[in-house]
């Protein structure tokens, strides 16, 4: 079984990640990672494989050229190989500009099962799987906490809003994992020592056969307008219980018309 | 303008998230149109008008019955295509997210997501939404139609305006693809009280809470209060609580109108999840924890004493 894993490269969460006002898009010079949800996904298809005795997992991503550093990672924990679409007319590339490159990607892959984490730490989207699979026209199922895989097709667990969903879809499918799925392991140092000779493809966008029209700003049809600080949230009070705690919340509640 | 609004639908209700999009885009473009899709649901349709849709368009159809969504792309695809919609607004639920990617690839739209408002302004619509955290506040728009949004939870009242909407049934024709993946089982669970994201009042649980017996004595604040409980992180880890009430970065983002942490620290994977809640009170034994940064009202002390005096003091007040 083919795995590819879908991966992107984010600045490190912090205090110290920022937009860059100039360009309104994230600003990507600083310390980065590969996205902590991801990991999970790279887990899961090692795991695949594992049980499987037999397959390859492929870690699919875009970016810039730089961020095969926080990719090497994902083969450090034991992916097999990694490909990076990079390209400068790439660079802003929204929802659906990021789905037609990653679609493209993945076709030439031609995977039994595709993988997603559950969001990306910098853009907090949680919705690329699914305008991936809608490109790729297979079927999709998101926000997995339980999985199996076997027989042609897959069988996932999945919470909503009122409790827990079971669906069942046939391979090739397109499926992104909840954090709750598995525990990443921690790539070995044999695995890190490991990951630099790995293959590690760059392609352009040409590569992969995008036109540049549909990738980067060009493809894209969301804008940012405007940045501004957030607003601070105003008086706070801070009272030591001297046992007429739940009296003063009570009555606070009260002003307010909360109870 | 010419607006429609997804009308996720639960059982025989249609969800309060998409109620209260329809409420704000009703506002926005008087002639807003709603959609309905599933199976048994026509009898639903006519609600949306007292939420201000002026049309709702049905599609009702058996392989509609499970709420998946790729078979809502297709009909949404279909629909925006014909009636020429140039803007399709979501309340973000786990379905309405799957459902608004997939038609953004299927229509090459624009879609902006985590949207707290919405205004028109001199350029068109603008979406609100906050980044990083929320460090950071974003204008948004769009370049080209169609415009798809998901609003974040809770940012709109579905405020009742009490019109009447055209009901208009439309055919369904599925992609091959769209009907592979299959609904094997609903295990629903049990929901004590309304789920975290549609409570007006919250009472959360965290690790300073001490033991999983003691979430109990939140259940019961919550009951007086009318309100559900939630939980942290680390709550969830540990196996305390479950994880569809986890409130945070991972969890659910919830909006009430009052939040009250007890033995919740407020680290910043939890406070992304709750900070636009209209009041918040925290009860935590640390001084020094993060949420008294951002509490409207927070008291020092311990929750074990102090939670089940105001729970009293809620009861006596109703009695």
């Amino acid at each position: 079984m083919k795995i590819a894993v879908c991966v992107k490269e984010v600045p490190d969460p912090g205090p110290n990640r920022r937009i860059d006002p100039g360009t309104k898009r994230m600003d990507r010079s600083g310390d980065r990672s590969l996205n902590q949800y991801d990991l999970h996904a790279v887990e899961q298809a090692l795991r695949l494989k594992e049980a499987e005795g037999d397959g390859e997992v492929v870690l699919i991503s875009m970016g810039t050229s730089r961020a095969l550093d926080s990719i090497r990672k994902g083969l450090g924990m034991g992916a097999d190989r990694a490909v990076l679409v990079s390209d400068d007319a790439a660079a802003g590339s929204d929802l659906v500009a990021t789905a037609t490159v990653l679609a493209a990607a993945l076709q030439a892959e031609s995977p039994d099962l595709v993988l997603f984490g559950q969001q990306a730490t910098d853009g907090d989207g949680a919705v690329l799987w699914a305008a991936v699979a809608d490109k790729l026209r297979m079927p999709v199922v998101s926000q997995i906490s339980e999985l199996e895989v076997g027989g042609g097709q897959a069988t996932a667990k999945r919470q909503t809003e009122f409790g827990y969903d079971t669906i069942r879809a046939p391979l090739p499918a397109v499926l992104a994992v909840a954090d709750s799925l598995n525990e990443p392991r921690y790539p070995s140092l044999k695995g890190i020592m490991g990951a630099k000779k790995k293959p590690q493809e760059v392609k352009s966008l040409a590569d992969v056969g995008v036109d540049a029209g549909d990738a980067g700003e060009a493809g894209s049809r969301t804008t940012v307008i405007g940045l501004y600080p957030p607003p601070s949230r105003g008086e706070t009070i801070k009272i030591e219980d001297d046992g007429s705690g739940a009296q003063k919340i009570f009555d606070f509640l009260l002003e307010r018309k909360l109870v | 303008m010419s607006t429609l609004v997804f009308l996720e639908h639960h059982g025989s209700s249609i969800q309060r998230g998409a109620l209260g999009v329809l409420a704000k885009a009703a506002q926005l473009d008087p002639d807003v149109a709603g959609v309905l899709i599933g199976s048994g649901v026509r009898e639903i349709a006519a609600d949306a008008g007292r939420f201000g849709a002026k049309k709702v368009f049905v599609a009702d159809d058996p392989a509609l019955d499970a709420p998946l969504p790729q078979p809502r792309v297709d009909v949404l695809g279909k629909l925006v295509q014909d009636q020429g919609f140039d803007t399709v607004l979501f309340g973000a639920s786990v379905l309405a997210a799957d459902v608004a990617g997939g038609l953004a690839a299927r229509l090459g739209a624009g879609l902006n997501w985590d949207l707290s408002d919405l205004e028109v302004g001199d350029g068109g619509l603008v979406g609100k939404r906050s980044a990083l955290g929320d460090t950071v506040l974003a204008d948004v728009g769009w370049s080209a139609d169609p415009k798809l949004g998901l609003i974040r939870a809770g940012s709109f009242d579905p405020a009742e305006t009490g019109g009447e909407a055209a009901v208009e049934e439309i055919g369904v024709e599925l992609e091959d693809f769209s009907s592979k993946a299959e609904m094997v089982e609903q295990a629903h669970a049990e929901q004590v009280g309304p789920s975290i994201e549609e409570a007006d009042i919250l009472v959360t649980g965290g690790r300073g809470l001490g033991s999983p017996e003691n979430f109990s004595i939140l259940e019961e604040l919550a009951s007086v209060l009318g309100g559900a409980v939630a939980s942290t992180r680390a709550v969830v880890d540990s196996g305390w609580y479950p994880y569809p009430t986890q409130v945070g970065q991972t969890g659910k983002v919830v909006s009430p109108k009052l939040y009250l942490g007890a033995g919740v620290s407020g680290a910043i994977q939890h406070k992304v999840g709750m900070q636009t809640s209209q009041t918040i009170v925290a009860i935590n034994k640390d001084p020094n924890a993060p949420i008294f940064e951002f509490s409207d009202m927070g008291i020092v002390g311990d929750l074990n004493e102090i939670v089940p005096k105001l729970t009293e003091l809620v009861k006596e007040r109703k009695a």
